[in-house]
This record gives structure tokens, C-alpha cells and sequence, in this order.
């Protein structure tokens, strides 16, 4: 099963663990609900799309309300460190956490007892701690868009918000920074790099490239990664090898944004409605 | 912190710093949302500071400090103590520090301007100065901003200065403050 972590954003949101479904454009979960507009709950929201498409059972999903001061995160991080050791999930995706290292390393270490290690997915906040921590070669996949590659290929950067290895995001440079984050060791296993193209990559190299179809319009739609990373995830739970699912995720994520026939306005739901059909498509023109 | 301690955390003269500079010290504060507060009543106060990064042996995750003239401490001190917000630690600056984005990247996408400091992306209409979409970052505030933000004009729209909280805010404070400077 997949578990997916995350924080929303209210304030005033419990602590919640539970199956997770999606209805009316909102995550349920326990008798809360909150609206899909992008970060956690997008990343849900594509997963639950892709785990139906593929006849799997619903994610379960951490959530609390945190607005950015951290108390939220630090709570959940808390939780999980107690409560991990008894889960069984084959797969772990962490996303909008506030980046803290000290409690990084304690779950970490909880997360390195599990006897059977689950498949470890960051993005977002946690991405960023797992890389501040210097535990990152620990995860399976991590899923930066450029910006974020340059700052896993930065070894001083604590944040993707200084400028050293930050001054253009040329996606011309992307082997380069793909070689310089794994030389650093501050890369997961596989890195999918979201951007005009999308990479799929490891120590080896650049494995994929997929750059169609194309909407310019994307870029600005804030959700498009977290969609990708829901989806890869699901994919990979499902049992499907890790480089596979990265390349249909990415395939998948640019069809479902073309479906959407997209203007910078469009919100990510126009995107999380047309996975089914898109992935649909991908997986049926594989074979 | 005690005014003891912050003598004795005192440079000697003449150790070079940050670029050679013996004169430059940083404030070390709980967390981001207390520098941006500090920050504001510096600048509002016409003081010299700078937001940066913090040297890796302070670093402890989502980190903002704020580069003062160490001349200035007590009086800067003594300004942030009125407000409430006085820092944690106030040191010599004894290694380079990490500067903050200042490069922006703008497109055009024709109806809409969109502008990306650092990882802080923010999209607007151009006829109606309306906030379409904010993009990037990864942490909790993000989504809380972009919820808060997002169908506002410019004008109505809360500032992530007054709102955000971590570096992902303040980097899309400096989104919002060049899109307002093109449109």
C-alpha cells in the first residue's frame, strides 16, 4: 500500500492517518475534508486517480494543517516516528513538510529499522530536508523540477533560495547539474526532473527524456509536479519497476496537462480530472 | 541573550569576515516569519542589513539571518527587543554567507506576466492585475499563500511578507514586489 505525508493549508486541520479519498474536488479523510488546489492534496488526488486506474486500493494518507510556522509539520513528524515502525507499506511518499533536520534524522533512523524497507519518495519541503541532512542517496526517487536539480547539485546550498548553482535554470545545464548532485551524493536513487522536458536519470546518467506533448502554459500552473509525483507514486506501488512508472508518470502528467488545453489561469484540477484518460492512453500504447 | 554574552561574542578588531570585512555580523533568530518581522522594522528604521543565508554551522533548515553593521548591535538591539523580536544570537560574521536570489526570470505569456525569483514562481492578468497562479517551492506555506492570493488583484491580495513564513515566501515576496514593478 502507498502512504502519502503531507500538510494542508489550515491552520486549524487535525492531525489525521487514514484511507484517503477523493470527492467533490476535496481529499476526505477520517471526517475532514479540504480542497484539491495543489501541493499534498494534488499529489493525493492524482495517486487516487492513477490507484483506481490501475485497480488498487486508495492510499492511505498523514495529514495536518500547517500554514508554514512548522508547528504542524513538527507534530507529524513526531506521529510518524511513532508510528511507522508498525506500518507495512510498500511504499512512502513524504511531500510539504517544513525542512527540518533534526527531526529528518529521527525518522530516518525509525525509517531504517522498518524490517522491510519500504520504497522512499521525496518532494517538496522533505525533499529539500533529505537533501540537508546528507541522507538523500537513502531515498528511492526524488522529483525536482530544474530549479530544485540545481539546488541537490549545489553542496553548499541549504535551500533552493540562494543563488550559488541558481543563476539560470537552463535546462542545457541539466546533465551537468544531474552529475554534480550525484557526485555530492545528494541525490535519491532515480531523480525525475519536471521542466519544458522531463528527465528521468540516475548515477548513470540521463535514462529518458520525454518533451511532448508540449503546453507552455503549464509552467505557471502551480500543482503540475505535485500531480507527476502522485502519480509516479501510485505507478511504482503498484508493483511496476521504478524507471517504468517514472516514464509513463512523466508521459501520463504531460498528456493529462495538454488535455486540459491550459492558459496560466487554469487550475490543477482541470489537470487531475483527465489522468484517467491520459494514463489510459500511455498505458495502453505500451502494450 | 545577555548583554555579556553578546560582547563576549564580539570579533577583535581586524579579523577579516565576509569578504575581507571585519565590520558585518548576523543575527540568528527562532525562525524565518521573526527575520522577515525584524527585517521590516530595520528597513523601516533605515538601518543597513541584508537577508542571507546562514553559515553551514548554524544552518538548521529553513534559514534566513539578518547582516547588520556591528557598530550598530546595541542600537539595533535595542530597537528589536522594543518590538519583541530580539534575535537568539548576534555573531560575528566569520565565514562567507550565502546570498539570497536576486535575479528574476520574467515571461510573457501574452494576456499574462509571469516572474520567478528562485524557486517562486507568480502568474497575473495583465488587464486586470489579477494573480492567476503562484508555482514552485516546497514549503507549507506555499499552498496557504497561494490559497490566500490566487483570484486577488495585486493590490487586494496580502503580501507574503505579511503572511508567508519560510524562504519559499519570502522568495515569492521578491516574485510579487517585480511583478508589481512590471505591470
Amino acid at each position: 500500500m502507498l502512504a502519502i505525508a503531507g500538510t494542508v493549508p489550515s491552520e486549524g486541520f487535525p492531525l489525521l492517518d487514514g484511507e484517503i479519498t477523493l470527492a467533490d474536488d476535496h481529499i476526505r479523510i477520517c471526517d475532514e475534508r479540504i480542497s484539491v488546489n495543489r501541493g499534498t492534496p494534488a499529489l493525493m488526488a492524482a495517486a487516487i486517480k492513477t490507484a483506481d486506474v490501475l485497480g488498487q486500493p486508495a492510499p492511505f494518507g498523514y495529514l495536518v494543517g500547517d500554514i508554514g510556522q512548522g508547528k504542524g509539520s513538527r507534530r507529524l513528524y513526531k506521529y510518524l516516528t511513532g508510528h511507522l515502525p508498525q506500518s507495512n507499506f510498500q511504499t512512502l511518499t513524504f511531500h510539504y513538510l517544513q525542512p527540518i533536520v533534526h527531526w529528518h534524522k529521527r525518522l530516518q533512523q525509525v525509517i531504517y529499522e522498518i524490517k522491510e524497507r519500504p520504497v522512499l519518495i521525496a518532494d517538496a519541503g522533505f525533499m529539500y530536508v533529505a537533501k540537508m541532512s546528507g541522507q538523500a542517496p537513502m531515498y528511492d526517487l526524488f522529483t525536482p523540477d530544474i530549479g530544485e536539480l540545481a539546488f541537490l547539485a549545489d553542496e553548499k546550498a541549504p535551500h533552493p533560495f540562494y543563488t550559488r548553482g541558481f543563476i539560470q535554470h537552463d535546462e542545457n545545464r541539466v546533465p551537468d547539474l544531474i552529475a554534480h548532485a550525484y557526485d555530492h551524493n545528494n541525490a535519491a536513487r532515480f531523480l525525475l526532473v519536471k521542466g519544458k522536458q522531463d528527465y528521468l536519470a540516475s548515477r548513470e546518467g540521463i535514462l529518458e527524456t520525454i518533451d511532448s506533448p508540449m503546453e507552455e502554459a503549464l509552467e505557471a500552473m502551480g500543482g503540475t509536479g505535485d500531480t507527476l509525483t502522485g502519480i509516479v507514486s501510485a505507478l511504482i506501488d503498484s508493483g511496476m519497476a521504478h524507471s517504468e512508472a517514472a516514464v509513463v508518470a512523466m508521459k501520463a502528467n504531460r498528456l493529462a496537462g495538454h488535455y486540459a488545453k491550459p492558459t496560466p489561469a487554469t487550475q490543477i484540477m482541470e489537470v487531475i480530472h483527465r489522468i484517467p484518460k491520459a494514463l489510459l492512453e500511455v498505458l495502453e500504447k505500451r502494450g | 541573550m545577555s548583554f555579556l554574552g553578546f560582547f563576549k561574542g564580539k570579533q577583535k578588531p581586524g579579523t577579516p569576515g565576509d569578504n575581507g570585512s571585519a565590520d558585518r555580523g548576523i543575527m540568528v533568530f527562532e525562525n524565518t516569519s521573526e527575520v522577515i518581522q525584524a527585517e521590516n522594522v530595520l528597513k523601516r528604521d533605515e538601518w543597513e542589513i541584508r537577508v542571507m543565508g546562514p553559515p553551514p554551522e548554524i544552518q538548521s533548515g529553513c534559514d534566513l539571518v539578518i547582516e547588520f553593521p556591528l557598530i550598530e548591535e546595541l542600537n539595533m538591539l535595542r530597537t528589536l527587543e522594543r518590538q519583541g523580536i530580539p534575535p537568539l544570537e548576534m555573531v560575528p560574521v566569520t565565514s562567507p554567507l550565502l546570498q539570497p536570489v536576486d535575479l528574476f526570470q520574467i515571461k510573457d505569456f501574452g494576456e499574462y506576466i509571469m516572474v520567478r525569483a528562485a524557486n517562486m514562481k507568480l502568474t497575473v492578468e495583465k488587464a486586470t492585475g489579477v494573480i492567476v497562479n503562484v508555482s514552485g517551492g516546497g514549503c507549507p506555506d506555499v499552498p496557504y499563500l497561494a490559497y490566500e492570493m490566487v483570484g486577488k488583484t495585486l493590490i487586494d491580495a496580502p503580501s507574503p511578507r505579511e503572511i508567508g513564513h519560510t524562504l519559499c515566501g519570502y522568495a515569492l515576496q521578491l516574485a510579487f514586489e517585480e511583478v508589481q514593478r512590471q505591470c
